[in-house]
């Protein structure tokens, strides 16, 4: 997958796990938490999600690299570039 | 021929979960919707461990831990259960406080508490609003050396009262000190203050019905009265374990049974890094509770400005120590109006209860401890008179619980309430590292107990498993 397509996919995942946020203003560069009414088990989720859908496999020392859109998909693109898009 | 309560069950499973607490069952469902084969074994007749009810004749039915959980309930819910059972969750709207410092009631949500604490407690608005957002931005891993006695002693110098308003419910809710951690105050008081108090419409029963279908539809095989005895270990890893006579194996076992109990009574020390054996001693356990059950007669009502949840005290002072005390001053009540079962029977119930220390009650004799049941019975009556006058006259029935009851069901050492101290959390985390294959899930730590804490810990530990499971299957040589 491509950076775009691993920032899609989170974006997806990110609109089942907080229906009522509007994603459509996020900003990729500011962690998510100044922006989403997000707690930890959302990050949780997100990181179940990842595994489920994709057999990615996050560390719980890894987490914090999912602090903003920008840096999750810096951190996932080695982790998924040879995935296929669904 | 006594019944077989493992009768078709397999050989082996991919996971098998310990004990049917909130925790425990919040992993099988999740593991088992995933796909795992998943076997929930249980040592009572009964699913919910602590989440639970019991009915008496004329059609009383008393929610035994229904007090109240915070709003997060909602999410985790939708989430690891279903849309329905989130769809049950109401707020519960009058929270009482009653004593002789105070007497209110609130909605128990951050808006309401700053509008109390400015305009009735004269606190600054500053303040209010630095202790709240001091309260929110504490997380788990945070430095531990403040108390959260230190905390308050920051924020409001020398006012009892504002720490008896902000405090006595979170002792209630589970039993922390003003000597804990502050941070354990400050999750657990901005889980629970900043968007009210909620409860399950139609009561733990429904609660607990609604998820053993869930767990079945997830495929899992539900047991009951299935008292595991032993974790067995091969090489260091979980192997299996020994229930009702059979050893059944799995590649991982989830026990949502006590910390200590899972580590001294079913695992064994010997397995044990001698070092965490020590530090898994050096738990503290939480205090446990006893608890007063009262039904009105049919008929009977009582007005609903009474209270949902009514925290009410005689003594002058606000200490911690005291409401451990059995010299009891203390009592939480709750009260179950009719709405609480809108498709039971019109019924009015009222729960008091008090934290307990179990020491208090175990070494009681026989006679001694009936009379202590019967002596916490009629002062507690003596105490509800306040708020439903001739409650004696109007009440259908009444029975009480103590430590040694909770101890009896659940079968948690000195039948703690609460899982736990914090340090507990570090341990359970832990158990993986000694045993692989091996996890603990259930009320420890402060934080992760209480209805949503153990939902939550049972999702923490659920992904633990599948992560451990999954790269388990791709780092296996094919089989086949
Ligand atoms: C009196 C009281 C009032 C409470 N009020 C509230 C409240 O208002 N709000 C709130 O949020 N929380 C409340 N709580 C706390 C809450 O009920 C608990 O934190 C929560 O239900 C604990 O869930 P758990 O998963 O940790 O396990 P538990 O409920 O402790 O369940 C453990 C299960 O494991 C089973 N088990 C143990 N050993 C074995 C074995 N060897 N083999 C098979 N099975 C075994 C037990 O039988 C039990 O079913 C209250 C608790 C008490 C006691």
């Amino acid at each position: 997958m491509t950076p775009d397509e691993i920032r899609e996919e989170i974006l997806d995942i990110l609109e089942n796990i907080a229906p009522d946020e509007d994603l459509g203003d996020l900003d990729d560069g500011v962690a998510f938490v100044d922006q989403l009414e997000l707690d930890s088990m959302d990050f949780l989720d997100i990181v179940m999600e990842l595994r489920k859908r994709h057999r990615v496999q996050i560390p719980e020392e890894d987490y914090t690299e999912l602090a903003s859109m920008a840096s999750t998909v810096a951190y996932l693109t080695p982790l998924m570039k040879d995935l296929q898009k669904a | 021929m006594p019944k077989d309560f493992l009768k078709g069950a397999n050989d082996e499973y991919d996971v098998i979960v310990i004990g049917s607490g909130l925790a425990g069952m919040t992993s099988a469902n999740i593991l088992g919707r995933a796909g795992y084969s998943v076997l929930l074994l249980e040592q009572h007749y009964k699913l919910g461990g602590m989440a639970t009810w019991f009915k008496r004749p004329g059609g009383h039915i008393f929610d035994v831990s229904l007090h109240g959980f915070p709003y997060g309930m909602i999410k985790s819910c939708r989430r690891y259960w279903s849309p329905e059972i989130a769809a049950a969750i109401v707020p519960l709207k009058n929270i009482r406080f009653d004593n002789p410092m105070f007497s209110l009631t609130t909605t128990y949500n951050r808006d309401d508490f700053t509008r109390l604490l400015t305009d009735r407690f004269d606190v600054a608005p500053a303040t209010v609003k630095a202790f709240f957002d001091t309260a929110r931005g504490m997380n788990f891993y945070d430095d531990q050396a403040m108390t959260t006695g230190q905390l308050f002693e920051q924020f409001f110098p020398g006012r009892q009262d504002v720490v008896r308003l902000l405090m006595e419910p979170i002792v209630y809710a589970n039993g922390s000190t003003l000597e804990d951690p502050a941070i354990t105050y400050g999750i657990v008081f901005s889980n629970f203050m900043s968007k009210g108090v909620y409860t399950f419409e139609g009561g733990t029963d429904r609660l607990i019905q609604m998820m053993e279908a869930e767990l079945l539809a997830n495929q899992v095989d539900v047991r009951i009265k299935c008292d595991v005895e032993k974790i067995n270990l091969r090489q260091g890893r979980v192997a299996s374990v020994t229930v009702n006579g059979r050893t059944i194996k799995a590649r991982s076992v989830i026990s949502n049974a006590n910390l200590r109990a899972t580590i001294f009574r079913l695992l064994g020390e010997e397995q044990l890094d001698r070092q965490f054996v020590d530090q898994a001693r050096e738990v503290r356990l939480n205090n446990s509770s006893t608890q007063v059950y009262m039904a009105l007669k049919p008929g009977e009502t009582v007005d609903e400005s009474t209270g949902d949840l009514l925290f009410s005290s005689t003594a002058r002072e606000f200490r911690t120590d005291l409401l451990l005390n059995r010299d009891v001053t203390s009592r939480t009540y709750s009260f179950y109006y009719p709405r609480t079962r809108p498709d039971g029977r019109e019924r009015t119930l009222l729960v008091s209860s008090t934290n307990a220390h179990f020491q208090d009650w175990s070494d009681l004799s026989d006679e001694e401890y009936q009379a202590s049941k019967a002596d916490l019975i009629e002062t507690t009556l003596d105490a509800v008179e306040t708020y439903v006058p001739n409650i004696r006259r109007r009440l259908a029935h009444v029975e009480a619980s103590t430590p040694r009851t909770f101890r009896h069901y659940t079968q948690h050492v000195a039948g703690a309430s609460f899982g736990t101290k914090f340090e507990g959390l570090a341990i359970s985390r832990g158990l993986p590292e000694q045993v692989k294959g091996l996890y603990h899930a259930g009320s420890v730590g402060i934080i992760m107990s209480g209805w949503l804490g153990a939902i939550n810990y049972g999702v923490i530990v659920a992904n633990d498993v599948d992560s451990m499971l999954m790269a388990a299957a791709t780092s296996a040589p094919a089989s086949s």
